[in-house]
């Protein structure tokens, strides 16, 4: 699965809280072009800061005290909580054509276009065009969508997604990643995943990432991981899904 | 090093202003054995002289050392400040639990009477209650049991309603214990710290307007010493002796100072816990 | 089965929003009851209006015979305890553990004041915490433990019905597994009818005897566990339940089978 030209490499990377406190220490991985990399891990693992360390927004008082972050291509976030990564006293579009203007550099014209084209294509009903609706109006599914958008307006090449689906209801989140592993496909960008749902990451990612405490404990393809796990801590984790009954007549819907 | 005064030892705001209040109220204590001179005595032989050794502030234009009087409108006026804020901290912290944790028509009465109140501006009020009850610490006392609730009811109300809705009081709820019981075994240690911090920064309010008060002619009487008056009676030399009215103001600017930094080192103590 | 719980046409209506449209619930004795359902489905609603945390506008709540007024007796409120889900709000931030768990043993005389330091004791064992906890605050535990120091709290009151608000949400995956456990050795040592809230299909497998689905304030669905999990009766279960992601198949280890 490894691409030959990797567009996001991360050398020993290691971040620090201003106490001298190691968050991340000594984290590397690669992504190729067009693949999806799970970064999985309980709180305080030290997989949210290094998301944030690859779009160099870290939270203030944290640092970059070693390694490198290297990548050719632009990258954009999706957050855990949509509601709050949008501004609730601007509409939608709006905040959709803001961002589309400044990023992609059309006129504002073209830009209402592009942005009304994006809604569409995230599967956001026609009303959002014609009235004008604030994140408040929406559902929690809604934002996120309307968030994901925000982040394909930047045309980026990885597409960072921080528990993007853990405030969501089981049948919205089915939706988001169903959503969201549609338009990978469409518009063939990489992926970091970050979430503490193992199943999640196991359906959408060819790799996985298992973080503890700051480090990676464990590294490799999705399958060999959650059958031969060599980490007792990705055993742990893989112990602690809870299993569910075969559903009868289920159509497995999860791939 | 017990973990409590190491936290004071690490909040400096804290420590330089418990340094500064505590050096004040002990000057105020000692102050009969500081000092060879009675506050109210006059020796118009040495009126209005500039500090020396013998007078450290100087005399008044009556002869009395500045010094002296000066402490002793301490004694006036931190006395009044801490007096006139007890019977309102009280009644407006526990009006504000109450208000907080009913809320529906209890939570309303309680508001509207502090928007009321707090519709008239307070020294209108202190003077007319002046005025009706003839001036001095009586007029003080009664107007801040009037208003001086309302701030810490406000404060104290906001807090009890966020925690109302926390799960700890909704299992305390649960556990079957009556509501005066949660209010003052689990609301009250809870609103208490900001509550005073609150109180920190009124002291400062109320002091301000004890010395406006004796100012003016309506709080503090002569002849007990009171920085007000003292400010008031320096004025006209304020050409010839400035320091009559000068160190007075600066007495209340350092107890100002002095109360601030405490609130702010508690608050900040409070925070990091 | 004898009946530890009924509700009978519950309504609840928070201004024009009707939180809880004519429910209909039974609690058997000595069972628990997994409630599951999506974000404002009223869920959380119905445990505070059981626990008498919320007075219903309509229907009522019957206790085995007794019904279930406004005003509770102290007797009553005894009987149901509630665990709710947040473990950084549910101790108050003020009081010692001591504090918190002798607290309702004395005001329910449940023990006499010699032997509180004893019956604190062996309510922290019994949610596996060390003795010495009792002498620090909420503040110096992690998410876990403060869900077993609310756990013994609710506990110490000898309660028959006891009601979980989404207990482990907050929780991290492994430490949500200990409490899951605490919660079924707990059940079975105390005889306890247990009414347990989640989100969470895996949860509530691991849970419940019976299984409960809201929607939108109303109730779509009341099964026995095997049934619901293999055959659900209500369109919306089925669709709850193929929603939950699923570890690939090929992965035959793990204790996910």
């Amino acid at each position: 699965m490894m691409s030959i030209q990797p567009i996001l490499e991360i050398d020993a990377l290691s971040l620090a809280a201003k106490s001298n406190e190691r968050l991340v220490n000594n984290v590397s991985f690669s992504l190729g072009k067009g693949e999806s990399l799970g970064l999985v891990g309980e709180s305080g693992s030290g997989k949210s800061l290094t998301l944030r360390a690859i779009l160099g927004l870290l939270p203030n008082g944290v640092e970059q005290i070693g390694g490198t972050i290297k990548s050719d291509v632009s990258s954009a976030m999706v957050f855990q909580d949509p509601r709050g990564a949008l501004d609730p006293l601007c509409t939608v579009v709006n905040q959709l054509v803001e961002v589309v203007y400044y990023r992609q550099r059309v006129s504002r014209k073209a830009s209402r276009m592009i942005a009304l084209e994006l809604l569409e294509r995230l599967g956001l009903p026609d009303s959002l065009k014609k009235k004008d609706r604030y994140p408040s109006q929406l559902s929690g599914g809604q934002c996120q969508r309307v968030v994901i958008a925000l982040a394909l307006a930047c045309k980026p090449g990885i597409l960072l997604c921080d528990e993007p689906t853990t405030a969501l209801d089981v049948t919205v989140q089915r939706q988001i990643i169903e959503t969201i592993t549609n338009l990978q496909h469409e518009l063939s960008f990489a992926m970091v995943f970050v979430t503490h749902n193992l199943a999640i990451a196991a359906n959408l990612c060819s790799r996985l990432c298992v973080m503890k405490q700051g480090q990676i404990v464990e590294h490799g393809a999705t399958l060999d991981i959650l059958q031969n796990p060599s980490d007792p801590y990705t055993q742990m984790l893989i112990d602690s899904v809870l299993p569910l009954p075969e559903l009868e007549g289920s159509r497995d819907s999860w791939n | 090093m017990t973990s409590g005064l190491k936290r004071i030892w690490n909040t400096p705001s804290l420590l330089v202003g418990m340094i500064m209040f505590a050096a004040l109220i002990l000057l105020t204590v000692f102050i009969p054995y500081i000092s060879p001179y009675d506050p109210s005595e006059q020796n118009l032989s040495a009126f209005l002289q500039p500090p020396s050794a013998e007078h450290w502030l100087g005399t008044d234009q009556l002869g009395r050392d500045l010094f002296t009087r000066l402490i002793y409108a301490a004694r006036t006026d931190l006395k009044i400040m801490v007096l006139a804020e007890i019977i309102p901290f009280c009644i407006g912290v526990f009006l504000g639990m109450l208000a907080g944790y009913y809320g529906k028509w209890i939570d309303t009465v309680i508001t509207l009477l502090s928007d009321t109140l707090i519709a008239f501006p307070f020294y209108l009020i202190v003077i007319i209650v002046a005025f009706a009850s003839g001036a001095g610490e009586r007029g003080i006392y009664i107007t801040f049991i009037l208003v001086g609730w309302i701030v810490f009811a406000r404060v104290v109300r906001g807090l009890s309603a966020s925690f109302r809705n926390q799960e700890w009081v909704a299992s305390a709820q649960t556990l079957g214990l009556p509501g005066v019981r949660i209010i003052l075994r689990h609301l009250l240690p809870n609103v208490l710290p900001q509550a005073v911090v609150v109180l920190m920064t009124d002291m400062i309010g109320l002091l301000v307007a004890i010395v406006t008060l004796g100012y003016l002619g309506i709080g503090i009487t002569p002849p007990t010493p009171d920085w007000g008056t003292m400010i008031s009676d320096g004025q006209p030399f304020i050409t010839t002796a400035w320091w009559l009215s000068a160190v007075p103001g600066f007495a209340v600017v350092y107890t100002g100072i002095a109360l601030s930094l405490l609130g702010d080192g508690l608050a900040d103590i409070w925070r990091k816990k | 089965m004898e009946l530890a719980l009924q509700i009978k046409d519950l309504t609840v209506h928070y201004g024009g929003f009707t939180a809880l449209d004519c429910i209909h619930l039974n609690l058997e004795q000595h069972t628990t009851l997994g409630l599951v359902g999506e974000s404002g489905s009223g869920k959380s609603t119905l445990a505070r209006v059981i626990a008498g945390l919320i007075a219903p506008h309509e229907g009522k709540i019957l206790l085995g015979t007794q019904e279930l007024k406004k005003k509770r007796s102290r007797e009553q409120r005894k009987i149901i305890q509630m665990i709710f889900q947040n473990p950084d709000a549910s101790l108050n931030p003020k009081h010692s553990i001591r504090q918190i768990l002798s607290e309702p043993l004395l005001f329910h005389k449940i023990v006499g004041r010699t032997g509180v330091e004893q019956r604190c004791k062996e309510l922290l064992n019994q949610v596996h915490l060390e003795q010495k906890a009792l002498d620090k605050f909420p503040h110096e535990f992690s998410g876990g433990q403060r869900q077993r120091i609310a756990i013994a709290r609710a506990l110490s009151v000898e309660p028959n019905i006891l009601i979980a608000d989404e207990p482990t949400s907050a929780l991290d995956v492994s430490v949500q597994l200990s409490v899951l456990e605490l919660f079924n050795t707990l059940k079975a040592e105390l005889n306890l009818t247990m009414l347990f809230i989640s989100h969470d299909l895996g949860v509530i497998n691991a849970i419940s005897d019976t299984v409960a689905v809201m929607r939108q304030g109303k109730l779509v669905e009341q099964s026995p566990k095997d049934q619901f999990f293999i055959r659900p009766k209500h369109e919306y279960s089925y669709e709850l339940l193929s929603a939950v992601p699923k570890m690939p198949k090929s992965s035959t280890s793990g204790g996910f089978l």
